[in-house]
């Protein structure tokens, strides 16, 4: 009996192992396209974005809603206006910035359940310390 | 009197199987039109921005309602001692465990955002009666599954009593917050009443029971084990009171209203040109939920001979039908009579104020609400085939037939 | 009780400190609120509506759902409203008229009481929001609102405006155009009716002795809608 459970589990780990090993595995998964087209920074180093940016919108967003603290540089719509891509104007789609990231680390995001992924008319963009580049 | 003996069903018959087919089914029909609703969103449904509780929340109240009143043949074995509703107590234990599930899942299904039920589980707005309401639901499957731990493990029977007075007090809490739920509103002219607090505690005291005894019925036929008169004499009689009390409170509550020249309206609209509401008022709530069930229970027999079990699995059954239809006028009529928002004044605009707004239910309503009643006696049927929940038999021999 | 020299000098600061403290703070309220600063309680947002000049025009209406991206599918009875003309006539002596209804905005809120997430609050400012983030969807609070104010999102949403957003399975309602007033501006609807319509709506902060909407409710009288609701509502009309 336990004769054959080792050998299924070593089976299971040899074919899991080999498969990992293989350098295709990782073509055969979109990698994400990230674009940034605005060439200034974003509002926090891209380290802490990158780790911290779902904090950020947490923390943010309860702010706002209930305090009504608006900085504008933290705002999503912020966030949206420089990140949307070119041509389409979305955060989302096929090379979206957020739902690009989003759909190779397999995380659902429901922001734009109810937030608009579009950019804003560039008239009405906030200012942000880095300048309107646009 | 000897040890009741518990045995578990042998759930291997066709029939059996049948049952649980025919209930998966049910279930599967409930998920899909849930995910249908979540999909496509309410407006698929017959829900509206005027009546936004539908058929669901009548199916998903009347299991709520019902499972705390299921308990009650277990509270009087343990807190109030009877003798002869002992064997019965682990189905009552069961019951209200698995209705209330069954109900819970259809609430939880028919939310706007069900993938948010982790929100509605970790943050609580304790001044609304619906936050505790579901503190309560949670903390009641843990208490009756404390209860029923104690009552098959011997070791804790000697602690049966106290789990019982425990599930006892936490289930008159529970629906009185259930009532609560809609006596709270002063939104509505129909609710706004603190008479609907024991309401539904004596509609959970009749409902429970009637599933409870359907159910009883169905088990001991359907597994060949015997069931005496003694017992189904008594919850005949129990069954009945209830009945009467639920009669009671309905008209207290509209005998007031009636005497508050505001309320007349309101009354006008449920007692006599409400439509569909009126005529589930008195011929579903009233006549079949309350006047035939009395006749059944009560109308004297040769003495003698015993009545027929015939006549208590109607009662049961009609209770049921006129439950539903009570919830349908409550929860439905309620928010289809217009809200009172300029007293005196005939009031019309295009978000339908003013006028009685129009419902007809859907199929995704009434699938998701069937739905969760499969889900309640389908845990049910498993349960009983896993565990000993039933006496091996409750033939007048083997009952305590002394004991009041 | 015997108080020396140096204790009574020092409660007495304190007590004249604490007496200006909120005077100084008002002093402070009287210019705009800056972004980044959070929502006071000492401000109270109100609106007031005289319905006398009301003119039965819809300009309020089509300027809430245009602003704050309501669409309707064709499906009135599901479709949001966040605001609606209510028309009226005495039951006794035939007398109409007409007038916006939109969410009360109440000091106690039977909405806000209900929510079992503590979604639909109140702002410090008065203004009755739903948090979407915490909204299930369960629509108790439709059901608790005395006003009929809030709706229930009954379809997928798309295209909604940068400052609005709004979605499918949650509950919505007149925000007092919360996105506009946290910038200095007024609502939608007031802003259309002095601009087309007839001039009916005032906007202001109800605990400002100043403003306009003070002194008109000082000066005439005024009602609430269902004001045995003792709700203390912080929309006012006159001529109902």
């Amino acid at each position: 009996m336990m004769r054959i459970a080792a050998a299924v589990l070593a089976t299971v780990l040899s074919v899991a192992g080999y498969a990992d090993g293989q350098e295709n595995r990782a073509r055969r998964v979109a990698m994400p396209t990230v674009k940034i087209e605005n060439g200034d920074a974003c509002v926090a180093p891209t380290g802490e974005m990158r780790r911290d940016h779902m904090t950020f919108l947490l923390h943010q967003r309860d702010r706002t809603v209930h305090e009504g603290f608006r900085a504008p540089r933290f705002s999503l719509k912020n966030c949206v206006d420089c990140h949307a891509d070119r041509e389409t104007g979305s955060v989302l789609g096929k090379d979206g910035f957020c739902a690009s990231c989003h759909s190779y680390a397999s995380v659902k995001i429901d922001c734009f359940e109810c937030h608009t992924p579009l950019r804003k008319t560039a008239t009405a963009r906030s200012t942000s310390p880095a300048g309107n580049a646009r | 009197m000897a040890r009741t003996q518990y045995r578990e069903i042998d759930g291997r018959s066709g029939g059996f199987a049948a049952l649980l087919a025919v209930l998966g089914a049910l279930i599967l029909a409930g998920l899909g039109a849930a995910w249908t609703m979540e999909h496509h969103g309410h407006h698929i449904t017959g829900m509206s921005n005027r009546i936004v509780w539908g058929v669901p929340h009548v199916f998903a109240v009347f299991l709520i309602v019902a499972a705390s009143g299921a308990l009650n043949v277990a509270s009087i074995a343990s807190v109030f001692g009877r003798e002869l509703y002992k064997p019965l107590a682990r189905l009552s234990a069961l019951l209200a465990i698995t209705l209330l599930a069954g109900g819970l899942a259809v609430l939880v299904l028919d939310l706007g955002r069900p993938d948010r039920l982790i929100v509605a589980m970790t943050y609580y707005n304790f001044k609304s009666i619906f936050a505790w309401n579901i503190f309560l639901y949670i903390g009641f499957f843990a208490v009756v599954a404390l209860y029923l731990w104690t009552m098959f493990e011997r070791r804790m029977n000697g602690y049966t009593k106290r789990a019982g007075l425990l599930a006892f007090l936490w289930r008159l809490i529970l629906t009185t917050g259930t009532g609560s739920i809609f006596g709270f509103l002063v939104a509505r002219e129909a609710y706004n009443s603190a008479l609907l607090a024991p309401l539904f505690i004596v509609m959970s005291f009749a409902f429970g029971l009637a599933i409870f005894v359907l159910v009883l019925m169905a088990a001991f036929r359907w597994s060949g084990r015997a069931l005496g008169e003694v017992v189904l004499k008594r919850l005949a009689k129990l069954l009945g009171v209830f009945v009467a009390a639920v009669l009671y409170f309905v008209a207290v509550y509209h005998l007031t209203n009636l005497y508050i020249a505001r309320q007349h309206e309101v009354e006008r609209f449920i007692l006599l040109d409400g439509g569909v509401y009126t005529a589930l008022f008195w011929i579903g709530q009233v006549f079949i939920g309350g006047v035939v069930p009395l006749v059944l229970l009560f109308a004297p027999g040769t003495p003698g001979t015993p009545r027929a079990p015939g006549a208590l699995a109607a009662a049961a059954a009609c209770v049921i039908a006129g439950g539903l239809a009570q919830l349908y006028v409550l929860i439905i009529g309620g928010q289809a009579y217009p809200q009172l928002i300029f007293p005196g004044k005939e009031v019309s605009s295009s978000f339908f104020d003013g006028v009685v707004a129009s419902y007809a239910p859907s199929l995704p309503e009434a699938a998701l609400g069937a739905g969760g009643v499969a889900l309640a006696l389908a845990l049910t049927a498993v349960a009983l085939k896993l565990l000993p929940f039933l006496p091996r038999s409750l033939a007048d021999s083997d009952v305590e037939p002394s004991a009041t | 009780m015997s108080l020396d020299r140096r204790q009574f000098l020092a409660w007495g600061t304190a007590a004249a400190g604490a007496a200006l403290a909120p005077g100084l703070r008002l002093v402070e309220l009287a210019q705009a609120r800056s972004p980044q600063e959070a929502a006071s309680k000492l401000q109270r947002w109100g609106l007031l509506i005289d319905i006398t000049k009301c003119t039965d025009c819809d300009v309020c209406v089509s300027a809430c759902h245009e602003e704050n991206g309501v669409s309707g599918h064709g499906r009135p009875e599901t479709d949001a409203q966040w605001i609606r003309t209510v028309k009226l006539r005495d039951k006794r002596t035939g007398y109409a008229q007409s007038l916006p209804l939109m969410c009360q905005h109440c000091a106690h809120p039977p909405c806000v009481d209900v929510c079992p997430t503590g979604a639909s609050f109140k702002r410090d400012d008065g203004i009755v929001l739903v948090d979407k983030h915490s909204c299930i969807g369960c629509r108790y609070c439709v059901m608790a609102c005395p006003y009929g104010a809030r709706s229930f999102v009954h379809e997928t949403v798309s295209g909604q405006k940068a400052d609005v957003p709004r979605g499918k399975g949650t509950v919505e309602s007149c925000t007092l155009c919360v996105h506009r007033v946290d910038r200095g501006e007024t609502p939608a609807c007031v802003q259309a009716c002095n601009q087309d319509g007839g001039k009916a709506m005032v906007f202001g902060d109800l605990n400002d002795t100043s403003a306009e909407i003070h002194r008109r409710l000082r000066s005439a009288p005024s009602s609430q809608v269902r004001a045995d609701l003792a709700l203390n509502t912080g929309v006012r009309y006159q001529g109902l």
